[in-house]
């Protein structure tokens, strides 16, 4: 099984984002490399902008995380409401 | 096998001889790489293979503490990466040297610094 | 009181879905095949256009509001690099050729990038596709035009970056990256897709990017790290198109395999010699150094790489050609490249150097099996004549490969004591190549590559001098007309690092008594 990942700038922006993503994807782990937050979750993981939302209390409209986003890896699905990336097909 | 294109795709070659003053001839001195890549020069097809090494190759291969001990005599000659031997009375041409060729020669018993092929 | 009814907002699908595919249609005055003449020739079927998945669905606006953000960022911190003199906060005045490098060698094809995606953006029937292409053009123009500004603050202090567009079109080793992408940009759609989206943008990007972005964070060059990851985020989209665009071809029609795996293996190949300029920029151009060519290739070609085809195997695709050969040059390109730059440094706006001898340690560590029995011999040779005040500097120009156009530096696989030499003879003439790899790409289109333009030739067809040059004339020195056809500034922009303008400013500025 292989982990699917993304990595944003490690700044306040992409903060309650990696927050949301650690709550919502137990499996997910954190690595820091320089100047980045990266997540490495098995198979699959969801940001969910409710999540998001709850952290930071106001609005925040999920492709808002392009700004920060540097990488990734997996198949995307995304939505108004969430953006999952896995490997299935 | 040709370009797949839309539309008749052929070109004349942009190296062809009649573009160059001379013959274009590459030389590489095998076994020594503190001289990057075998270098390409044009030479007059009636030049005498002999004045390659007495007169050609000593601007070019002078800076390397080998090129000094060169036994001409003994260097061993390859084109197109076949055992060839020229005969250094005979102009390029004569010895069968065409536009492109490549050759290389080797110096047996010298390989370069401390032996590291450079 | 009216109570208001709330008309339902469209979902981000949805939206997408109308934005995009919704503006497309089946034309009626012009025949499908005239309004798109590009997307059948090269032999590709595509049966369901509706089976193209985008991978991101941004809408233009949401392009531009996102985009015009991260510019707003990014020139913030290019300011304040200026306004603080951040170019004294790098480690040694010679990393600065790394920057050098790049904005030569790189940033150009970030322009040719934009062209050709422009260009497909155009030619593809499915609208999801045209999208992906037309956003990556303007993202390509985009990483164009910030490469330029961030390092434009160094081109205030230091020498080699002032004319990098002229060059280009001109000096030796730019035809290298320069003819890469005109043979992508002169293919068909499909086949730029395959060349630069998948094999250079998802394959092996990570060892374009990370060499020189951790390198610039690695060596205080906070400009240059800034911009890296502003891109990056481009970058994700780029790699998911390239991703996306070969999963789609591979499972459109079986007989797209073949034509899809003959692509992989020649732009796998292109690629993988195109980046010998970055193993070297990684081993011998950041005075701190991050990890080695040979470490890089391992975790993001040999691992990621290894995975990916794996992945692929399904559609019946196996690893590139030159897949085993690049793995096995892993320990040795580095130095060869290296060694090419130190021989013609005379002819090159950039600086060369013999290491320090901490930093040939570092080189012998990391390269256990091959830099103490090739390549240290050397160096330290030439770090010899040079005390001596005989510094070698080539004046014969090189062989290059007529496919890659790199000089012919590299080695028989598997045995690094002899340069491997490969030739094919089409129609009365001999070609040479650097590799069977490059041979092949040459032998299944040959009226393609008897037009390269190789720099070498053309010096002694007399087409690099300048208008009016008379080589007749006494003291006529050849490669004194080829620079100035270059527009280098000779003893300022060339020759070794030691005595150069670069060294004396940096030193006196940083307020070095040596």
């Amino acid at each position: 099984m292989s982990d699917v990942f993304i990595a944003f700038q490690a700044n306040e922006e992409s903060r309650p984002v990696i927050d949301a993503i650690v709550a919502d994807n137990p499996h997910a782990v954190l690595s820091h490399p320089t100047g980045l937050v990266k997540v490495n979750a098995p198979n699959a993981l969801t940001i969910r902008r409710e999540t998001i939302e709850g952290l930071i209390g106001r609005s925040f409209d999920l492709q808002q995380i392009h700004v920060n986003l540097v990488t990734i890896s997996g198949y995307i699905d995304e939505d108004d409401d969430q953006l999952t990336l896995s490997w299935k097909h | 096998m040709s370009v797949v294109a839309l539309a008749p795709y052929e070109f004349e070659p942009r190296d062809v001889r009649e573009n160059f003053p001379a013959p274009l001839i590459y030389i590489g001195w095998d076994q020594h790489q503190l001289f990057c890549a075998p270098i390409c020069l044009p030479l007059p097809p009636g030049t005498p293979f002999g004045a390659l090494g007495a007169a050609v190759l000593p601007g070019i291969y002078g800076f390397h503490p080998d090129f000094a001990k060169i036994d001409w005599t003994k260097v061993q000659w390859f084109k197109s990466g076949q055992p060839w031997t020229p005969d250094p009375a005979k102009s390029l041409a004569d010895n069968g040297l065409q536009h492109k060729d490549a050759i290389r020669f080797r110096t047996p018993g010298l390989s370069g610094i401390q032996g590291s092929f450079s | 009181m009216d109570t208001r009814v709330t008309s339902k907002k469209l979902g981000l699908k949805e939206r997408y879905a109308a934005m995009t595919r919704g503006l497309g249609w089946e034309t009626t005055y012009q025949p499908m095949d005239k309004v798109f003449p590009y997307d059948k020739y090269e032999g590709i079927k595509i049966h369901d256009w509706d089976k193209w998945q985008d991978p991101f669905r941004l809408t233009m606006e949401a392009y531009w509001k996102y985009q015009g953000e991260k510019e707003k960022k990014l020139y913030a911190v290019i300011e304040a690099f200026a306004q603080n003199n951040g170019q004294l906060g790098v480690t040694d005045a010679r990393y600065i050729n790394a920057l050098k490098i790049f904005i030569q060698g790189v940033t150009p094809l970030e322009y040719y990038a934009h062209r050709g995606f422009a260009h497909v953006g155009r030619q593809f029937t499915g609208e999801g596709a045209r999208v992906a292409a037309q956003m990556q053009s303007v993202d390509e123009l985009r990483h164009y035009q910030t490469e330029t500004h961030a390092i434009s603050h160094y081109n205030k202090h230091f020498n080699g970056m002032h004319h990098s567009n002229h060059w280009f079109d001109r000096v030796w080793y730019l035809s290298v990256p320069k003819s890469f992408f005109e043979d992508a940009c002169t293919g068909g759609p499909f086949e730029f897709l395959t060349a630069v989206s998948f094999s250079f943008e998802y394959v092996l990007t990570n060892l374009l990017f990370v060499p020189f972005m951790s390198g610039a964070a690695n060596n205080g060059d906070m400009s240059t790290v800034t911009f890296g990851f502003s891109a990056q985020s481009d970058e994700s989209r780029h790699m998911t198109l390239g991703i996306e665009c070969i999963k789609f071809l591979l499972e459109q029609d079986p007989d797209n395999v073949p034509i899809v795996q003959r692509w992989i293996d020649k732009w796998f190949w292109r690629g993988y010699r195109l980046l010998s300029i970055v193993a070297m920029m990684q081993d011998y151009m950041l005075p701190k150094r991050v990890m080695s060519w040979k470490e890089a290739w391992e975790m993001y070609a040999e691992e990621s790489g290894g995975a990916l085809f794996k992945d692929l195997a399904r559609y019946g695709i196996r690893e590139p050609a030159g897949w085993k050969q690049a793995c096995e040059g892993k320990a040795h390109i580095s130095h060869q490249t290296w060694n090419a730059f130190y021989n013609y440094n005379a002819a090159a706006p950039i600086h060369t150097w013999v290491p320090s001898d901490e930093e040939l340690n570092w080189l012998s560590e990391k390269y256990p099996e091959s830099f103490d029995q090739y390549y240290r011999p050397r160096l330290e040779h030439f770090r010899e004549q040079q005390q001596a005040g005989n510094r070698f500097y080539s004046k014969t120009l090189p062989m290059l490969c007529n496919t890659c156009q790199i000089p012919m530096i590299f080695t028989e696989e598997g045995d690094a004591s002899q340069i491997c030499y490969r030739e094919s003879d089409y129609k009365a003439y001999k070609y040479h190549f650097c590799s069977d790899h490059c041979k092949s790409i040459f032998d299944h289109e040959p009226e393609k590559y008897v037009q390269s333009w190789l720099p070498v030739h053309q010096v002694y067809q007399g087409n690099c001098f300048k208008p009016g040059t008379d080589p007749t004339a006494e003291g006529f020195d050849p490669l004194m007309a080829v620079l100035d056809f270059y527009e280098m500034n000779v003893g300022r922009d060339n020759f070794d690092f030691e005595g150069s303008e670069d060294q004396k400013n940096f030193a006196a500025w940083k307020g070095d008594t040596k």
